[in-house]
């Protein structure tokens, strides 16, 4: 009988289609939305996965973002050295500069200064050049898109010469070499990354009492992060995290102080809403328009449980078909996109769950306006 | 002589309470026996539906008693109703009622499916009961592919396919043509003698009373008389 239940569905082209149609709908945007949001979040820790080597990343206490800096003292630095289980720690600058471009315009950059010595929390994929070129002098590496566009020298005629390994630019009225061009995740605030060492940051930084932004340290062979990042805290008054534990902190820190999330989330509910309506609505005009044939089945002796599994089945068939494809329609656009495209785009299998999740209460809510229509049915109105 | 398959005592069928409450049956005595083509006859709004749909289980009296192979259908719950409908009764509807989406052989094998036999027996069943209503070539023909006629041999097929006691016929040449009718009841009558098949068939159509064996006049909810086809001759029922 859910073979006959899926011919009855299928024969009405119309409809099916309809459904399908709906429920791709909300499957598209409760997906893809979503997946947009949560690769907008994944660019606020973007220098913290750019970073994988060190295991800590210890700060202020009062930081709650890898954005949100608040310089320490470089003693600091020796005293992290001095925590039991550290391997090694060593300083990373962050900041806000201005650089000069080669065709006279300023353009703002976040400025990461690593350790000279180790060059720890550097790029690890380079496009041209080598991290270790950092080490020449007046060296800088840049960003893929902070070379091709935010930096690049703009024609008269519009168009984009990008920098390459070898050209100039000012920062902060220094010259700047431009050593190697890395491949790096996005930031959330779409600006340039300028990578060089930690004491040239020094230079190119106005002068400031604190320069020293983040501790990066690894810890020994075979030793937990939890009690070393508890020692850090008694004994330096520091914080410190674990690079996943900081990158839910940088990005619960977004969460908090945006509106970003309720945005996405209205964007989410409405396509469920106009999802449910949509299929809602259509499914039980398949089933008024059917009703004759499920008196006709009632009257022939299919028992109301039967008629239950036979709408469940349809339904399920028109809830998969369309997740499937609204899935399928979100992946392609993820892999169109690439996984350092300029449109932020993260689809883990939560996010497929979230929406399968939506789709199975869309088709629930379809299936029970049509469940309580076929189970009240009087047989009787076959005879009429 | 046959043994009673339908036996109703009594029966009232009220709709509705209050002022605005229909009395579609008064109090109907009959029985109907084993292998009887008998036909219920009567103008429109005379409870002769309302009767079947009692007989079949597909509604309950309000009074009275109505045991249909020996149980009395009325006391079931749903479930044992649409069990008991499945084994015993085919139906035959005015309209036909064949499912548009499913094939002539699919449709015939409908009753087969509901009792949950494999499609690949109930198909090969459905083709034989096709080729007894001259309808072998037709199974893989979707509804709308078929004449009027050839629907009705079809539901026809359906209703005979599980070996039913009784089929209900509700107005089934009401939509075909004298001689299509004709045929129709022909064949209906053949072939419910071969499976010792009751026919109860509700209709308007006087050109079909010669195929009855007896037939209950009703009007205003009551039997008024049970005729043979002789003492019927030149009655007419709007």
């Amino acid at each position: 009988m859910i073979g006959v239940a899926i011919k009855m569905l299928m024969g009405d082209t119309g409809k099916y289609v309809g459904m399908i149609v709906g429920i791709t709908f909300a499957a598209l945007i409760m997906t893809q939305q979503p997946a947009i949001l949560i690769g907008l979040l994944s660019r606020t820790y973007s220098l913290i996965s750019d970073a994988s080597y060190p295991d800590l990343w210890v700060m202020d206490p009062k930081v709650q973002a890898v954005d949100d800096v608040k310089p320490l003292q470089d003693t600091k630095l020796l005293r992290v050295r001095g925590i039991e289980g550290i391997r090694y720690a060593v300083p990373l600058y962050k900041g806000m500069l201005r650089a000069r471009t080669p065709d006279g315009n300023f353009q703002n950059c976040s400025v990461i200064g690593l350790d000279d010595a180790t060059l720890i929390g550097g790029p690890g994929n380079m496009v041209a050049g080598k991290l270790e070129d950092l080490r020449r002098a007046d060296a800088v590496i840049i960003d893929v898109d902070g070379a091709n566009k935010y930096l690049a020298q703009k024609l008269p005629d519009g168009t984009r010469v990008p920098l390459k390994v070898g050209d100039t630019l000012e920062i902060n009225d220094k010259r700047a070499v431009l050593v190697g061009i890395a491949r790096t995740t996005p930031t959330f605030g779409s600006l340039p990354l300028i990578y060089t060492t930690y004491k040239r940051t020094l230079a190119f930084a106005p002068q400031e009492r604190l320069k020293l932004s983040f501790i990066l340290a690894g810890l020994k062979p075979g030793v937990e992060a939890a009690p070393v990042i508890a020692s850090i805290n008694q004994y330096t008054g520091l914080t410190a995290y674990t690079a996943e534990q900081f990158k839910k902190v940088s990005v619960q820190y977004t969460i908090d102080n945006s509106g970003i999330v309720v945005s996405f989330g209205i964007v989410v509910m409405l396509g469920f809403i106009v999802g449910a309506a949509t299929s809602g609505q259509v499914f039980y005009n398949f089933t008024q328009d059917n009703i004759k044939q499920f008196a006709a089945l009632k009257a022939m002796g299919t028992s109301n449980g039967m008629l239950v599994k036979m709408v469940l089945a349809q339904a399920a068939l028109v809830g998969i078909s369309g997740w499937g494809i609204g899935i399928g329609l979100v992946s392609l656009l993820g892999l169109s996109i690439g996984p350092n495209g300029d449109f932020p785009f993260m689809m883990p299998w939560q996010v497929v769950a979230l929406s399968g999740s939506g789709i199975v209460l869309i088709v629930i809510f379809a299936a029970l306006l049509s469940i309580r229509k076929v189970v009240t049915l009087e047989p009787g109105v076959v005879f009429k | 002589m046959s043994q009673p398959v339908v036996i109703c005592r009594g029966v009232k069928k009220q709709f509705g309470n209050g002022g605005g409450a229909v009395q579609a049956l008064r109090g109907i005595d009959v029985e109907i026996n084993q292998g009887e083509l008998f036909m219920l006859v009567g103008p429109s709004g005379c409870g002769k539906t309302t009767l079947i749909s009692v007989i079949a289980g597909i509604i309950n009296q309000t009074e009275g008693e109505c045991r249909v192979l020996g149980e009395s259908v009325s006391g079931m719950s749903s479930g044992d109703k649409a069990k008991f409908r499945a084994r015993n009764l085919g139906f035959v509807f005015q309209a036909f009622n064949l499912l548009p989406a499913l094939t002539a052989a699919e449709n015939v094998a409908l009753p087969l499916f509901i009792l949950g036999e494999s499609k690949k027996a109930a198909v090969t069943k459905a083709y034989d009961l096709l080729a007894q209503v001259g309808l072998k070539d037709r199974g893989k023909s979707l509804p709308a592919e078929l004449s009027g006629g050839q629907q009705q041999r079809v539901a026809i097929a359906r209703a005979l396919i599980h070996e039913p006691k009784i089929i209900v016929c509700d107005e089934p040449t009401s939509a075909i043509d004298h001689v299509t009718g004709a045929n129709v009841l022909e064949m209906m009558r053949t072939l419910s003698k071969d499976h010792g098949t009751t026919l109860i068939i509700v209709t308007h159509d006087n050109r079909i009373f010669p195929y009855a064996d007896r037939m209950g006049e009703m009007d205003d909810g009551h039997i008024m008389a049970i005729h043979t086809p002789e003492t019927t001759q030149g009655r007419h029922y709007a």
